[in-house]
């Protein structure tokens, strides 16, 4: 017995060993980016565009574990942070930091950097960014401390387990305190696998292997290239030749992604959500709609397996506000989302009751609402808009399209100057505190339907400090009900993406749920 | 002729002064600015933060304000800043002028070397076989759209050679740099090449049916002297005008082919330049463009006196 235990262990050594020294040295990954990045700084952007390339500069404190296939929170693990505690009353998180890490320039991390990250994207160092997306996320922060090089105390106003989902995500990397948020748009320096290099203007950007890096042996690769292809047929000719070794994250369509593994049937993809959601908004504040009923019988009238199918074929997926199952950790559950005003499949039956709304405050089809939806003139945009115009038709509801230019989209959106419209929004981190806050909370920035409810809110808080996770995702579910009911934002679909890349790109680690935080490739190699 | 080319020199002056005004308002008038957009692509407002930024570019101070700071900065050779890559203008174009410069080049140098022979052959063989072959295909590479001949040109590559001729920072070797432009140059080429070869062969009709044409020819000149020596070189005037047209538009209207192909030049990073509202880059890049349209104008009309001496002798 004793001996075959033995040659069990040995073997395995043996195997782990070769696995390990299975990957390959060098090389250059060659991946197609869709656009030109507004800039290389991924605090002051909120678009994979920035995210993807230059995630791989920079470390997070923590970081979802690349080996897990969700991003979950209970899946966190350390990354400049060795480790990190919470304080009895779970309002004080205390980050141990690794020691000997540099700047890319040379200069030494500590938790000065970690307090002036953090600092700066609270607010408390004003006027550093030019642009602070993601402010709300950490709303919960009272204040952040050093203990020393190596401590870095986080204090809290309310206990909030979720706020660990939100270090560990690609949008949450630590900057260096002595680098200029200028030069941080430019030429980013990190403590990445992977160095800066250069940044073309709608042409390229580099990134070089960090010889320092302080995982020893890692990255693999010598350099990594993005080439911005703006054209989709060129890009799909160019990965299928392979010219390019990954397509850029979620950026095939799934009419794309079949079509890219028929040409090049060695590829490998997958499809992942791409934590964008298209919903309705209608101004509250603007006649008739600031009738609930009206606003009612707009949600009924939405037929979302009709979206799904005619703009994916039926890949993409229905929900609340939270990412659906089986992706989605958050999202309802199919038998609950069937007790959601207007999420029955019997769409009819739904219609049938906006259609009884519509007549009882006066209109029917002689005299139907006239209302113009606006939208911002993209595709991801336009097309769902024109379905739900349709839409509305079967309630009385005679919609015009105004398709807006992108330059004034969200200026429009912010000064609520809009009546209906058709909208997409975002979100880096499958997490209920994300959406809820940024969204939904009374007077937040891109609550663009000034949605406010006091009761609800306290609610957002309690799911908030609760650690029991299936117990939250109770709340949750009853959370986002109440905001479909109320027609606070009506979510119309999730949509997904393909990512695809050839068999000689190893190493790869993405998510089921997230296409913003697996990035970093100090793990991926290149058998050529 | 001296006092027409300082006449000419003093119009292309008044020209510029024109465009530069036409492009600072027209962007001006055009929705959105920068902040807009930047925020745009964050996918929120902060009126403060846009406030903030609004006013470190500038973009508060008064219009002539902007635009007295723009062109004395041109004359102080300080083209400024680009607002989105945040480096200097001159900085980021320069490297793309020779790429538009080589694509426009070839692509001229195709739709000069095809589009006279074949213009001339079509007039002297005139109903032959080799006439209709020759407009019926320039018909088709004057409908045919540039971005759809360049996918068919990519797929035809990608199905037969196996490889994909778009942009590459680093050829492997000339013969791979030759191809990278050439591919695009005769698609973008070939419908100049047509444009040209119809007014040569129109032009050549013309001509041939001309009296000293006939004399040349009772003379007992050779067909060959006939049609290059006396009848081209009196056809080509309208020909040289195209190609100076053509030049032009060859430097900041190969948007599609530059898209198709991805190639890094002047006409797609114009382009992005105006979706991003990038009002440096646009202005000066504009007004580059400009200057090469006027100086190629200019070089078109000195060329008329050297090739005609009617023109140069009335002048």
């Amino acid at each position: 017995m004793m001996p075959s235990r033995l040659i069990m262990t040995v073997a395995c050594l043996l195997g782990l060993s070769a696995a390990a020294f299975a990957q390959k040295q060098g090389g250059t990954l060659h991946v197609t980016h869709r656009d030109n990045p507004p800039s290389a700084s991924i605090w002051e952007e909120a678009t994979i565009s920035t995210d993807m390339p230059f995630m791989s500069v920079f470390n997070n404190l923590v970081v979802f574990d690349p080996a897990s296939p969700a991003d979950r929170l209970d899946r966190v693990v350390g990354e400049l942070a060795t480790s990190w505690a919470w304080s009895d009353n779970d309002t004080t998180l205390t980050f141990n930091l690794r020691h000997g890490v540099t700047w890319h320039d040379g200069k030494p991390f500590t938790s000065a950097d970690v307090k002036c990250t953090w600092d700066t994207v609270t607010g408390v160092t004003p006027g550093k960014l030019r642009k602070n997306p993601r402010k709300t996320w950490w709303f919960n922060i009272k204040d952040v401390v050093t203990d020393g090089d190596d401590k870095v105390v986080f204090h809290l106003k309310d206990p909030q387990p979720s706020i660990m989902a939100m270090f560990a995500g690609g949008f949450s990397p630590v900057y260096p305190c002595h680098v200029p948020a200028n030069e941080m748009r430019t030429h980013p320096i990190g403590t990445g696998p992977f160095m800066f290099d250069s940044f073309k203007q709608n042409e390229s950007i580099r990134l070089v292997r960090n010889p320092h890096y302080w995982k020893p042996g890692q990255p693999y690769l010598d350099a990594i290239e993005f080439t911005i292809i703006p054209s989709r047929s060129t890009m799909m000719l160019a990965t299928a030749t392979g010219k390019f070794d990954l397509t850029f994250s979620g950026d095939l369509t799934p009419d794309l992604t079949k079509e890219l593994q028929t040409q090049a049937p060695q590829m490998q993809c997958v499809m992942q959500p791409t934590g964008t959601q298209e919903n309705l908004l209608v101004n509250r504040e603007k006649p008739p709609f600031d009738n609930a009923l009206i606003r009612k019988a707009m949600g009924l009238a939405i037929d979302r397996r009709a979206f799904t199918e005619i703009l994916s074929r039926g890949v993409y997926q229905i929900g609340g506000v939270n990412m659906p199952p089986p992706e989605g950790l958050w999202g309802w559950s199919k038998e609950f989302m069937e007790t959601v005003p207007g999420y029955s499949a019997d769409v009819e039956k739904s219609r049938d009751e906006a259609r009884a709304i519509m007549k009882s405050l006066g209109y029917g089809p002689d005299n139907p609402l006239k209302v113009t939806v606006s939208t911002r003139n993209i595709p991801d945009y336009r097309d769902p808009a024109v379905i739900f115009i349709d839409h509305l038709k079967t309630i009385y509801i005679q919609g015009e399209l105004d398709p807006l230019d992108t330059s004034v989209w969200y200026a429009r959106l912010a000064r609520k100057d809009f009546t209906v419209a058709i909208n997409l929004q975002g979100t880096g981190i499958d997490d209920p505190d994300v959406q809820l806050f940024e969204n939904y909370m009374c007077g937040s920035e891109r609550n663009y339907t000034s949605y406010c409810n006091a009761d609800l809110e306290k609610l957002f808080h309690q799911q908030s400090q609760m650690k029991d996770i299936d117990a939250r995702r109770k709340l949750v579910w009853e959370i986002d009900k109440k905001l479909q009911e109320d027609g606070a934002r009506p979510m119309i679909y999730h949509a997904k993406a393909g990512t695809c890349w050839w068999p000689r790109v190893h190493g790869l680690e993405t998510a089921t749920n997230s296409i913003y935080n697996h990035w970093r490739f100090d793990t991926v190699w290149l058998d050529q | 002729m001296l006092q027409y080319f300082l006449r000419r020199l003093m119009l292309m002056a008044v020209s510029l002064f024109g465009v530069s005004i036409a492009i600072f308002l027209l962007l001006r008038i055009a929705p959105g600015n920068i902040a807009d957009i930047l925020f745009d692509s964050a996918g929120m407002v902060d009126p403060a933060e846009k406030q903030e930024m609004i006013k470190q570019l500038g973009l508060d101070l008064p219009l002539w304000a902007q635009y007295v700071h723009w062109v004395s900065g041109i004359f102080h050779g300080d083209f400024g800043y680009s607002y989105v890559s945040e480096k200097p203008v001159l900085e980021e174009v320069l490297p793309r002028i020779p790429i538009t410069a080589r694509l426009a080049g070839l692509a001229l140098l195709f739709a000069v070397c095809t589009g006279v022979p074949f213009g001339v052959i079509s007039a002297v063989r005139q109903n032959s076989w080799i006439d209709y072959l020759l407009r019926v295909f320039s018909l088709v590479a004057l409908s045919m759209p540039a971005f759809w001949l360049g996918l068919l040109i990519l797929m035809a590559f990608v199905n037969w050679l196996g490889i994909l001729p778009i942009y590459d920072q680093s050829p492997p070797t000339w013969a791979a740099a030759l191809l990278m432009y050439l591919v695009p140059a005769m698609t973008v080429g070939s419908r100049s090449s047509a444009l040209i070869m119809r007014l040569t062969r129109s032009s050549m009709l013309e001509t041939l049916r001309q009296d000293y044409v006939r004399t040349a020819r009772s003379k007992g000149l050779s067909e060959l002297a006939v049609t290059f020596v006396h009848a081209l070189r009196n056809a080509v005037l309208p020909v040289i005008t195209t190609i100076g047209i053509e030049t032009a538009f060859l430097f900041g209207g190969l948007v599609v082919t530059e898209t198709v192909f991805n190639i890094p030049g002047v006409a797609r990073f114009l382009v992005e330049a105006i979706r991003w509202r990038d009002y440096p880059m646009v202005q000066n890049l504009v007004m580059f463009i400009a200057v090469i349209v006027v100086t190629v104008n200019l070089i078109v009309d000195m060329a008329y006196g050297f090739v005609d001496p009617r023109i140069r002798l009335r002048s």
